[in-house]
């Protein structure tokens, strides 16, 4: 069914498009969640009437045009419900992330004026009060006037005079339909292409979040345009499980799904993520690249405890699996005996591993919000899942590049999405225009200003280029962290990076060496594959920051570190990048000490201040140094984590031979 | 909250042969009332009149009286072998005290054999976890329900008419008791494969299954670190807040005792040293010098 080929008039915001689904796929599912051990579903007509009686609850309360609507949960249909609840009113849907701290929240909520807060549950709600009193004690004026939640435990006790459970608004909205249909309808009807669709605050690496606006146009043409360049189809299905604040949750399970009609499914909870997935089985997914490297973790460490039959077909069907997988994916020639081996290796190997990881059904795979290392991403190609890569962000409604089926490859990010120019200027920067472009960043011309010009053209922050031949984008890195050696040689800290990131021991890795005369690493090693080698090995730890200064884990993250330096040392372009001295730091990077943002992104301006003197050890010779450093525990509180760290060399390669120098894109 | 509504089955189904009829003696202070956080506190559900248990010669509870009251969270404390746990044995009626009456729901209770316990709607956990190591989270659960069930053998055997449809309906019950103690993700997993803490929380969830008037906690706290310690009181209360569970408790850990506890019963040396309110039992000379020590001249 060809859906871009229907006239668009009258499809100019969700609502519309939730009434037509509510025609067209009536009895179709449109969302489903697991509760109480069992799938519940709901179909696109079902999901219209849950919609529009919440929606009539808000009128109910007071909701009026242009108020936002700050919601924050994890993925359920409810939440799903109340934005499209919220835009039917004429009110601006904000997403937050469930698992910011008060003191964020209180930013955005005064940031934002939302006079109305939908709640997960009592914690959230417990946030929310509690940046309530932050906002207030910073002499703001308050805003918030209703809030709504989805989970009624434990909320009996709470004063109830502006509070209410959301089915309770719904029982309310549905009993108000004859009193207020006629006014909800006028507002829905009010609703165009230039309405607001939904604000999002970016996740910010540097500085405070900043409120993206998109409107209905964004969105909705993004949608169209994705979803007919994949082929999506009302029969897919997609696991909605990235946060609600994220924009590529806000085009997949909003935008593609009510253009294009599929079934958006909520898992249990965000423990049995893996579970419900397989018991699914989508058809279209979306992860960012750490939850692919989280499974392949959990795969490899499985492998390791298998018997030796297993380990030897596992081993011997995935080497198989990397030479001829990728290939047959993109339909090239292969010999009969490589398919032969192949097909006894998807009935041996691939197809219970697929279906173990609930990859069974996929056809269209995306992996974006950072580079994914090429190992990763082959391994995941290699057993015929169709995994592409795409490059966006918030303020493009996502789509910048993608790769088209039969033109995937590692390192690229793939070809100007449909609508969507793409220039590199003179520095390397990319820009990008297109439908998706956002309208503005809320409360903040100057920042709007400067990022997006009077012609439309919206600067990414990203240095890379178009590869001759392929018309495919390459990325480098961040173009601020792109930087340079000492002695002139460029320097590219995510390059090496996500190379060490491959490694199952290795969870994060920070490189530094801009204005230096050589590179050191920060390295996190990741509890789960390092515990398991040490339970394996008897070898006895009490606490993450005795295990991260074991001797015998220094030396593995060395061998890793020098393997990563021999493949480096290849590049001519970026030989300099070697490692020479590393550490493995005695606590995890975590989003509430603001090390990482909530998408998980390492800040490096904040890394670099807080382990200063970690960074001076580096490169001062010293062999250990002390460190003091503020951790937040999950309540907010704060606590000091003492260690001594270890420092060690590695050994560094020359590099292959300097050739001719080419145009370095990010000069 | 179907939850809820299908609680009020449970408790009372209490067996004429196990019972003597009789007046319930309404003590001084027995009046309904509603706490500061909105609990209703009811009259007395049980009470423990001049209870005395013995051990041949050894006298593990000495004449001690008290009451738990409707709704309430009522704890037992005590140092290393003051009785609490013979006092928890005595209330749940598998010990039955040498002298002394047991008083429930205004009746005069006799021995008892478990199931009849149960029936009452009397349930526990243990201080050394008791569950099936081989079996799910889930049957383990589903084991609370075991007393309600009524189809015979050859239909559960057959899967077949009553056997079928009150499979179902148990299930829904647990899965609702799965949601609340958020443990979705262990349902299919072997009990002897989890930890320690997620042990001590499918008991929990075995014992509201079988939709009990009146919870039985012992040291439901043992061995846990801060983080367990905060989410099972959390649980613990919310037991009480959402179903009006009563809730009997023995714990160790002073903290969380006068945190969660409406009242306090200490015990030392099989005597009942203090009785109250956690603040009235924090200054009570009594217990500090049971717990502190005292100087003997």
């Amino acid at each position: 069914m060809n859906i871009s080929a229907q006239p668009e008039q009258g499809l100019r915001s969700i609502p519309a498009l939730l009434a037509r689904n509510a025609v067209t796929y009536g009895i179709r599912p449109a969302y489903r969640e697991k509760e109480f051990g069992i799938w519940q579903a709901w179909t696109w007509k079902e999901a219209q009437d849950e919609i529009r009686a919440l929606a009539l609850g808000f009128l109910a309360l007071g909701l009026n045009r242009g108020d936002y609507v700050a919601i924050v949960g994890r993925n359920r249909p409810a939440h799903y419900w109340s934005m499209v609840a919220a835009q039917m009113c004429g009110a601006i849907p904000v997403p937050l992330y469930q698992d910011a701290v008060a003191s964020e929240m209180g930013y955005v909520l005064g940031h934002s004026g939302a006079r109305f807060v939908v709640c997960g549950d009592q914690e959230q709600v417990d946030k929310i009060i509690e940046a309530e009193e932050i906002i207030g004690a910073e002499g703001q004026a308050p805003t918030l006037e209703q809030i709504i939640y989805t989970d009624k435990r434990g909320m009996r006790k709470y004063d109830h005079s502006r509070m209410n459970a959301l089915a309770h608004v719904q029982d309310e909205g549905r009993a108000a339909q004859q009193r207020l249909g006629g006014e909800l309808d006028a507002r829905i009807a009010e609703l165009d292409y230039d309405s607001t669709c939904v604000m999002l605050y970016t996740s910010g690496t540097t500085g405070k979040p900043k409120g993206v606006v998109l409107s209905n146009r964004n969105i909705i043409e993004t949608a169209r345009n994705s979803s007919a360049f994949d082929g999506l189809r009302p029969t897919d299905d997609v696991l909605a499980y990235l946060p609600m604040a994220w924009v590529g949750d806000f085009i997949f399970s909003v935008g593609q799904a009510y253009w294009t009609g599929f079934c958006v499914n909520c898992p249990e909870s965000p423990e049995t993520m893996m579970t419900d997935m397989r018991e699914i089985g989508p058809t279209y997914f979306f992860a960012p690249p750490r939850v692919f490297e989280g499974q392949l973790t959990s795969v490899m460490i499985r492998m390791e405890d298998a018997g030796r039959v297993k380990k030897w077909l596992f081993d011997h069907y995935m080497a198989v699996a990397r030479r001829v997988g990728p290939a047959l994916l993109d339909g090239r020639p292969v010999g009969l005996l490589d398919r032969l081996r192949y097909w006894a290796g998807r009935l041996f190997v691939y197809g219970p591993l697929k279906n173990t990881l609930g990859f069974s059904r996929i056809r269209v795979g995306y992996t974006a919000g950072e580079a994914i290392g090429p190992e990763i991403f082959d391994f995941y190609r290699s057993l015929g899942i169709n995994l592409k890569q795409l490059y966006g962000q918030t303020e493009a409604s996502v789509f910048i590049t993608q790769q088209p089926d039969g033109q995937v490859r590692s390192d690229t990010v793939g070809v100007p999405s449909p609508g969507v120019e793409v220039r590199i200027a003179d520095n390397g920067e990319v820009f990008y225009r297109g439908p998706g472009t956002f309208v503005e960043y809320y409360k903040n011309a100057d920042s709007t200003a400067s990022t997006k010009d009077a012609e439309g053209w919206v600067a990414t922050g990203d240095a890379g280029f178009f590869e001759d031949g392929t018309g495919h984008l390459r990325i480098i890195d961040r173009a601020k962290d792109v930087g340079k050696m000492a002695d002139g040689s460029m320097f590219a800290p995510k390059y090496v990076e996500n190379k060490l990131k491959f490694y199952p021991n290795v969870l994060e890795a920070v490189v530094i060496g801009n204005g230096r005369d050589y590179c050191t690493a920060l390295i996190n090693i990741d509890l789960n594959a390092v515990g398991n080698w040490a339970e394996r090995n008897n070898i006895a730890y009490a606490s993450y920051q005795e295990l991260a200064g074991h001797p015998q884990v220094y030396a593995t993250i060395k061998s890793h570190i020098e393997e990563v330096n021999a493949s480096v040392a290849q590049d001519e372009m970026l030989a300099g990048c070697q490692i020479h001295r590393f550490l493995v730091l005695h606590k995890e990077l975590d989003a509430d000490d603001g090390e990482m943002t909530r998408t998980r992104k390492v800040k490096r301006g904040v890394i670099s201040d807080k382990y200063a003197d970690l960074i001076q050890a580096l490169y001062d010779g010293r062999d250990s140094v002390y460190t003091e450093t503020e951790v937040t525990y999950e309540d907010g509180r704060k606590g000091k984590l003492k260690a001594t760290v270890r420092i060690e060399d590695a050994r560094v390669f020359p590099p292959a031979q300097p050739a001719m120098i080419q145009k370095v894109a990010a000069e | 909250m179907t939850m809820q509504d299908s609680h009020s089955l449970a408790p009372g189904r209490h067996s004429a042969r196990t019972t003597t009829p009789g007046p319930v003696d309404q003590g001084a202070d027995v009046q309904p009332y509603v706490t500061a956080d909105g609990r209703r506190i009811g009259g007395v559900l049980m009470d423990l009149r001049n209870i005395t248990l013995r051990f041949g010669g050894v006298e593990a509870i000495k004449n001690i009286s008290f009451d738990i009251r409707e709704g309430e969270i009522r704890a037992i404390i005590g140092p290393n072998g003051a009785g609490k746990s013979s006092m928890l044995n005595v209330i749940s009626g598998f010990y039955v005290p040498q002298e002394g009456e047991v008083w429930f729901k205004g009746f005069r209770r006799g021995p008892m054999r478990p199931y009849q316990v149960a029936r009452l709607g009397i349930a526990r956990t243990f201080q050394n976890i008791a569950l099936f190591d081989g079996m799910t989270v889930l049957d383990n659960i589903m084991t609370g329900r075991l007393t309600m069930m009524k189809s015979n053998m050859l239909q559960q055997a057959l899967w077949w008419g009553t056997a079928e449809r009150e499979e179902i309906a148990h299930r829904e019950k647990v899965e609702k008791i799965i949601d609340f103690l958020e443990i979705q993700n262990i349902r299919k997993t072997p009990v002897g494969r989890l930890p320690y803490g997620l042990k001590k929380r499918v008991e929990l969830a075995r014992a509201l299954a079988a939709e009990p008037g009146l919870l039985l906690l012992d040291e439901p706290m043992a061995g846990m670190n801060v983080e367990e310690k905060e989410d099972m009181s959390r649980f613990i209360l919310d037991v009480n807040d959402e179903f009006g569970t009563t809730i009997a408790l023995i714990e160790h850990d002073m903290g969380v005792v006068m945190d969660l506890s409406d009242r306090v019963v200490v015990m030392d040396y099989g005597r009942k040293i203090g009785d109250g309110t956690p603040d009235e039992v924090r200054n009570n000379q009594a217990v500090i010098d049971a717990y502190l020590g005292v100087a003997h001249d």
